[in-house]
């Protein structure tokens, strides 16, 4: 296919703007730029199926089934497209006079409240751009709280090693040095490894609860006490909040800060990778260092994106929880988990579950004994599975287990669908042991064949050049 | 109650049993008793479609849409083409996630491609990522870049964009490593205390161009002499501007960021927007954030994937440069065609008009007794004009549906873009004489 400068021919273009209606102004040349940019001139008609033939070389959730585990790619809600488009709230300049947008202010509030309801948290800022912003925002939290109590040399965050690799890279952006403690055989917290590491230098741990294997840690409360013992705080990753919503708060279970993806649980779009947000809530102890806009409202607290972070994703998750209340954001979460075993369970027999017993909403495959059987790995089933038009699971992670595949069916697939996912990967099975070469060569019905990433990485090229 | 869990009640059942258990409950064993919730959260009760579209339309309708907006001061009002909303809606792209299988995903892969290029014309620089949130948090991560062993001081013009500079400073904090703010004189950066603070502890300098008063600072000067200090020179451009502007690489720029919002974003009371970076070819390595490149398949044909992804924290972990593990992809989208629609002359057009219009704006209101321009220099859209009863001139305008420029230390800080017409204008005008010369 194209690039769309490919298709660009001089002289072409649209007419967007009207005539210049005021005397025009010259730019001193001094501050011109000597030649004008290489952007595309191409009609409408051009531009318009330039991305629709784009648009057919992508998939998404809402297009079909999207196993990404750690990602809940639920259905995206039409109306909350439509609520977020709607001009009272995209014509609206953030410095308007507050009193003219009462209703930006309405929807921050009760979406505060309502999200602070579900986490069991004191307070919460929207400003945060994605999950990873979020966790640069909780983790400053937490540094200001050591600071403001003279404890600043409280340098160490501890991680868990089934951590996703954002937690030690924001530990790292907030100054600390990463404590890395193992995972007890059953993916949870080694509570001898986590004791064996607190002391007066422990700033906090970052967790993930269900954890990355997609298992709820029992000892949560003891885990939690006993960093506070040791004078820390604990934060939460809230990426696998959608297992847990309505069931148990981070809050309840000892948490002091925690993010959400509101791209995630709050049925967000993802966009292809973004605009997401990362909702940062926090217990009142650290809600005077939740961070503020310096234009909007005054200097003094730190700041991690201008104004007031991603509105229009807040509007969308705002109507979302509206949208289910109190009982619709329990029947999510308990469903999400309901189709996870349920699927796990009709894959039973093939491969090999990483923990082989009750997952919440997402479980884990070990691949490692099949490769060594069959010399099929994760990747070739992942690929294979792109043929029968289904979005792989999330690959290669958590790193604690091998040959990984993490599969997150979220809570509104049908049964059918469901029924359909575990007969495809019961085919890919048998397909291993008698044709394991198509599979190493999967795809073979997708609009590309496997690309070459080593070349990609050895020669970049990152832009098109005529 | 709404819901978007196909399964019904006997459905239910039947997956339970299915799975040897009797009730949702037995899926939460490992739960302590003491945490599991046994009655549900104190949240309104669920809505039906039609109840919860007609309760986010009475929240909107709070909101006052003003149909002449002349307040700029990072967020700009500029006229978005049709189309630029309407492909970025198309489901696919609204719905796929991150392009991690790029088999499946070479229509989000190439558009970021063909973003990343167009950003590249823009600015002039030889590499772009495929975005990062926003022009406040391209600028803090541009700040990180140029940190190394020796040079770890960030310096920032005093003239930047206040969110920008709280942002930078966060950023700062957060690793430990010093702010030093310059001063700004006469509306730009103090190039005498630019040159005193451009010690050998330096490893940047940003400045934003045009300023956030509006004023076109003396970028290939900053350049020559941020360089001469042994540092690295940032420039936060307006994407608008830069269609007639001497570019970043023009002047000498090792990282260029800005705003993307005025590339087809509306102002949505602050977001989502875009964050653009761009740097040099020796700097590559060094961005953060996801990049597209370019490669062939296994049958030979070009493809797009992620590339140099050892930069970032799936990989490097604690290591990683940036904990950055998105981008703003949909942005980037929109973006990328607002640059196509508009087409390197449409684009011309809006920062050519914008200026235009303002500095008509600014004629006008200088002409009035009382009114003047606080700044000498040259300006592109936005200008602080210095005047009396500045609370009473935007109440009047707002009251013929204006939104005026923003107020600031002795004046208002006024923008106009091409969306604006003459007759908006010479109202504006009429209105600001009106109420200044009771």
């Amino acid at each position: 296919m194209k690039l769309i400068f490919e298709k660009s021919v001089p002289g072409r273009g649209t007419t967007m703007l009207g005539k210049c209606d005021v005397e025009a102004v010259a730019l001193p040349a001094e501050l011109c730029r000597q030649e004008a940019p290489a952007l595309p001139e191409i009609s409408e008609t051009d531009l318009s199926r330039h991305y629709t033939e784009l648009c057919q070389k992508v998939h998404g959730v809402n297009c079909g089934f999207y196993p990404l585990g750690s990602c809940t790619m639920k259905y995206n809600p039409r109306i909350d497209e439509e609520i977020a488009a709607l001009p009272g709230f995209t014509a609206v300049h953030p410095l308007a006079p507050k009193e003219t947008v009462s209703g930006c202010y309405e929807a921050l509030d009760t979406a505060k409240k309502y999200l602070c309801e579900v986490t069991g948290m004191d307070d919460m800022t929207f400003q945060p751009a994605a999950g990873a912003h979020g966790e640069f925002t909780g983790v400053l939290l937490i540094k200001q709280y050591h600071e403001s109590r003279g404890e600043s040399h409280r340098n160490k965050i501890i991680v868990p090693d089934s951590a996703h690799g954002t937690n030690p890279a924001t530990a790292a952006m907030c100054g600390y040095e990463i404590v890395n403690i193992p995972s007890a055989p059953n993916g949870c917290v080694d509570i001898e490894a986590l004791k064996a590491v607190l002391g007066s230098d422990t700033a906090g741990l970052m967790l993930t609860n269900p954890n990355t294997v997609g298992i709820f840690d029992e000892n949560i409360l003891e885990i939690t006490r006993l960093v506070h013992e040791a004078g820390g705080q604990c934060y939460y990753d809230g990426a696998n909040l959608n297992a847990v919503m309505g069931a148990v708060r981070p809050g309840d279970m000892g948490f002091d800060c925690i993010h959400m993806n509101l791209h995630k649980t709050f049925a967000t779009p993802h966009g292809g990778g973004g605009p997401g947000a990362g909702a940062v809530g926090c217990k009142e102890h650290l809600a005077r260092f939740l961070p503020s806009s310096a234009l909007m409202d005054g200097d003094g607290h730190l700041q991690v994106r201008s104004f007031a972070g991603n509105f229009l994703v807040v509007i969308k998750a705002l109507t979302y929880v509206m949208t289910l209340g109190a009982e619709g954001i329990r029947e999510a979460s308990a469903n999400a988990v309901l189709n996870a075993n349920y699927l796990m369970r009709k894959i039973q027999g093939t491969f090999e579950p990483a923990f082989d017993r009750i997952c919440m909403h997402e479980f884990v495959l070990d691949l490692s004994e099949f490769k060594k059987r069959t010399g099929v790995s994760a990747l070739d089933v992942a690929k294979s599975l792109i043929d029968h038009g289904m979005h792989p699971p999330t690959m290669y992670f958590p790193l604690i287990v091998h040959e990984a595949l993490m599969l997150e069916p979220t809570e509104t697939e049908s049964r059918e669908t469901l029924d359909w996912a575990a007969e495809i990967f019961r085919k890919l099975y048998a397909l291993a042991e008698t044709d394991p070469e198509y599979m190493h060569n999967a795809p073979h019905n997708a609009a590309i064949a496997r690309p070459d990433e080593v070349r990609a990485a050895r020669t970049p090229i990152l832009r098109y050049t005529k | 109650m709404g819901s978007y869990v196909p399964s019904t009640k006997e459905e239910r059942r039947e997956m339970l049993e299915a799975i040897g258990l009797k009730d949702y409950r037995e899926l939460y064993q490992d739960v302590p008793a003491e945490m599991y919730l046994d009655k549900p959260l104190d949240l309104p009760e669920g809505m039906s479609e039609l109840e919860v579209s007609r309760a986010m339309n009475a929240m909107a309708g709070k909101n006052r849409v003003f149909s002449t907006v002349l307040r700029g001061a990072g967020a700009y009002d500029h006229y978005i083409p049709s189309i630029v909303k309407y492909i970025p809606a198309k489901e696919e792209f609204l719905t796929a996630y991150t392009p991690y299988q790029a088999e499946m995903s070479q229509g989000v892969l190439q558009s970021i491609f063909e973003y990343q290029t167009m950003i590249c014309e823009l600015t002039g620089m030889a590499v772009s990522n495929a975005s990062v949130y926003d022009g406040a948090t391209a600028a803090a991560e541009a700040a990180a870049m140029c940190r190394d062993r020796k040079r770890r001081v960030t310096l920032i013009s005093a003239a930047a964009h206040p969110d920008t500079i709280n942002t930078v400073r966060t950023y700062c904090y957060g690793t430990n490593d010093e702010l030093r703010i310059v001063p700004a004189k006469d509306g730009k950066t103090d190039l005498d205390a630019l040159k005193e603070m451009l010690t050998a502890d330096v490893a940047s300098f940003y400045v934003q161009q045009p300023n956030f008063y509006g004023q076109f600072e003396d970028c290939t000067a900053i350049g020559e002499m941020v360089h001469a200090a042994g540092a690295q020179y940032i420039m936060g451009c307006n994407p608008i501007a830069l269609a007639i502007m001497k570019t970043p690489a023009e002047c000498g720029a090792d990282i260029a960021v800005g705003e993307g919002q005025p590339l087809g974003m509306p102002i949505s009371f602050g977001g989502p927007y875009l964050g653009f970076m761009a740097a040099t070819a020796k700097m590559m390595r060094k961005l953060p954030g996801r990049i597209v490149g370019e490669t062939v398949d296994a049958k030979g044909d070009r493809a797009y994937v992620l590339s140099l992804q050892a930069r970032e924290q799936h990989i490097r972990r604690e290591k990683a440069s940036s904990n950055i593990c998105s981008n703003q992809a949909l942005c980037a989208l929109t973006a990328g065609v607002y640059m196509s629609a508009m087409g390197p002359k449409g684009m011309a057009e809006a920062a050519n008009q914008s200026m235009a219009k303002a500095h008509y704006l600014a004629k006008g209101l200088c002409a009035i007794e009382g009114v003047s321009l606080k700044y000498e220099g040259a300006f592109f859209h936005e200008f602080v004009a210095v005047m009396p009863k500045t609370e009473e001139v935007l109440a009047a305008l707002a009251d013929a549906d204006i939104l005026g420029g923003l107020p600031v230390e002795d004046g208002i800080l006024w923008c106009a873009t091409e969306k604006v017409s003459r007759e908006e204008l010479d109202k504006t005008i009429a209105i600001v004489k009106e109420v200044l010369g009771k």
